[in-house]
């Protein structure tokens, strides 16, 4: 590029009467490797602009307003809960119908229950002997302290 | 208009309104509430914007405004830039001055210059919009701005030679 264009395009610049296409010029010479010392000031300048324009954004704006996203999700929250304690509550009552059979004379469910509890006690007796080493253990223990 | 014709619309000018918010505010982070800020005013106007000739010419206007009203807030409640509230500044600017870091000395530069004038250096030199699109964002007439923008290049020019001459000129 003549020198002499670009004094005239830089003056032009400095006046605000350049086009784009005259700046473009312009940031096209100051970008190239020779420029001449005299206008070397300038490089900076140019050289900035450029860079400035490459510059971007780098979070990412969030567009979805969040008023229109929270009743989404609280509807979802409430859906989850509600299905929960539904299953919850189904569940516990299937538990607690499980039928196991029932006696229909009075007279053989004494009889049923008495047995029941007998089985129970006996299996609550078992073992009692090995506790009953511990009295042996008090006799002693009274003998040496000799209390009250 | 649903969310991916908006994010068509918006996205081309998208890190213009980020560039001219960080040109008013400086900080990364102040611009990109900005741009978030701005976005989501758009998004509420949604149905009126297919009535705007220029989406983009709108949303620089709203960046402006919103950037200078935020400056405005700011300025009541903090401390004003004076020079004396620095004291070491004539070193860093020896230091500076050693880094020879010329890009960073033009940005320093730019972001001194009044409000009106780092607006229309960044839409022209850096975005390179036509006189008569930032007429329309800045609501001011051509020449007005042409005054202007030759005011802004000129003195980027002369401080960018105090800088380049320091030490060497006689004061």
């Amino acid at each position: 590029m003549e020198l002499k264009n670009i004094e005239i395009l830089l003056k032009k610049y400095f006046d605000s009467e350049t086009s784009i296409s005259e700046e473009n010029e312009l940031r096209k010479y100051f970008s190239s490797a020779d420029v001449l010392p005299h206008l070397k000031q300038y490089q900076p300048m140019f050289g900035y602009f450029i860079d400035a324009a490459a510059q971007k954004m780098e979070s990412k704006v969030p567009v979805k307003s969040k008023i229109v996203q929270l009743p989404w999700f609280s509807i979802a929250a409430s859906i989850a809960v509600l299905v929960g304690v539904v299953s919850y509550v189904e569940f516990r009552d299937e538990a607690v119908n499980t039928d196991l059979g029932t006696y229909d004379n009075p007279e053989v469910a004494l009889v049923e229950t008495q047995r029941a509890l007998a089985m129970l006690s006996n299996h609550v007796n078992t073992g009692i002997e090995s506790v009953m080493y511990i009295k042996e253990y008090k006799k002693s223990k009274n003998l040496i302290f000799k209390q009250q | 208009m649903n969310q991916i014709e908006f994010l068509q619309l918006t996205s081309p000018f998208k890190d213009k309104v980020f560039r001219l918010a960080k040109r008013l505010l400086v900080s990364t982070e102040e611009a990109e509430d900005a741009t978030q800020e701005v976005l989501v005013k758009l998004w509420s106007k949604n149905e009126s914007l297919v009535e705007f000739n220029s989406v983009e010419a709108f949303a620089m206007t709203m960046t402006k405004n919103y950037c200078l009203d935020q400056l405005k807030s700011k300025r009541v409640q903090n401390l004003k830039m004076v020079d004396n509230n620095f004291t070491d500044n004539s070193d860093c600017l020896v230091k500076k001055l050693e880094d020879g870091d010329s890009l960073n000395w033009v940005e320093k530069i730019i972001n001194q210059l009044p409000e009106q004038q780092r607006l229309i250096i960044q839409m022209r030199d850096i975005e390179q919009y036509e006189f008569s699109e930032i007429a329309i964002i800045m609501q001011m007439n051509e020449t007005a701005i042409r005054v202007a923008l030759s005011r802004a290049r000129k003195s980027i020019r002369e401080c960018m030679t105090k800088i380049e001459n320091y030490g060497i000129e006689k004061y």
